[in-house]
């Protein structure tokens, strides 16, 4: 039998996941007194984490081909181009 | 297949149906994160350069409790929307009139919430103004803030709607038993939308809503 996405069903541990991570980007946001850049960099994992696992297990990327990959990465790459254009402009203002 | 994979379930990289339709939604996914990004970098450029940035999260009537609320709500709708897939893959119809009809009432839930969100920073806009021009005689600045917000915000919530209608014309049409365990690429495309509707507000959550201000602090 051909194995298909809808073989596998982490849904409800993906859904964990997703909450738990949602409580602790909450819980890390909250202390005063943390470096900006600790919290700025905690933040940005954990979303990082939270969109990995929507795109890998909702959106059945774990278990797609090349062809989708590619069209994902393009944009990806041009985004990453786009903000390394658009970030010395911020600190410029300075 | 040997005897010690054999009774496990195997989570290599296996091919899912492919369809032209897929690559279609994929590749309108892929240019619609573009223009995400592009929102997002720009919210991201202004908000750096600015020395006093207004955190939507530091609003005493609406803290950080509603946006949380409404993140929690675009999750559990990401997982009902998987669910129901499943179920019509599993040839279940009625599961997947269920779930689906859940994410439904989930997406407008959210939008509900954001209309409340929106109209209160509306209102507290107009009355930051009457009192900036009551006290100088100017009429007060437009700021980048309340663009680049209502923009990024707005731009998603406009999404949300589209799902929302989206999501109910394939339970429209599932109704009418539409779709069957071996006829369903429509609802995993409208599935991969509204996952992909999840994964922007994650994001925007995140830049929006948790990195405070430089002076920090949250009214929760």
């Amino acid at each position: 039998m051909t194995e298909t996405a809808g073989s596998h069903h982490p849904y409800y541990k993906v859904f964990a996941w997703l909450t738990f991570f949602t409580i602790a980007e909450i819980v890390w946001a909250m202390p005063e007194g943390m470096p900006r850049w600790l919290l700025i960099a905690g933040l940005g994992v954990m979303a990082t984490i939270k969109a990995a696992l929507v795109g890998l297990y909702y959106m059945h990327l774990k278990y797609e081909g090349r062809l989708i990959w590619t069209v994902i990465v393009f944009p990806v790459v041009l985004v990453g181009v786009m903000v390394a254009g658009l970030l010395p402009d911020a600190f410029g203002y300075w | 297949m040997s005897s010690a994979t054999a009774g496990a379930p195997s989570l290599q990289r296996a091919p899912t149906f492919f369809s032209p339709g897929k690559l279609g939604m994929w590749l309108f996914l892929g240019s619609d994160a573009m223009g995400f990004m592009g929102l997002i970098g720009l919210y991201m450029v202004l908000r750096i350069s600015s020395p006093d940035w207004h955190n939507p999260a530091l609003d005493p009537t609406m803290g950080l409790g509603l946006v949380a609320f409404m993140t929690f709500v675009l999750i559990v709708s990401s997982v009902t929307m998987v669910t129901g897939l499943a179920a019509i893959q599993r040839g279940s119809r009625k599961g997947l009139l269920v779930w689906l009809g859940a994410t439904i009432l989930g997406g407008a839930l959210f939008l509900g919430l954001q209309a409340y969100e929106w109209a209160h920073f509306i209102h507290l806009g107009h009355d930051l103004a009457a009192a900036f021009t009551a006290e100088t005689g100017r009429a007060a600045p437009f700021t980048g803030y309340q663009g680049t917000f209502f923009m990024l915000t707005g731009f998603h919530g406009l999404h949300v709607t589209i799902g929302v209608i989206y999501l109910s014309c394939i339970w429209l049409r599932a109704w009418k038993g539409a779709y069957s365990a071996g006829s369903n690429s429509p609802v995993e495309l409208a599935g991969l939308y509204w996952h992909f509707v999840d994964l922007v507000w994650i994001i925007i959550f995140t830049i929006v809503y948790l990195i405070p201000d430089p002076a920090g602090g949250y009214a929760a």
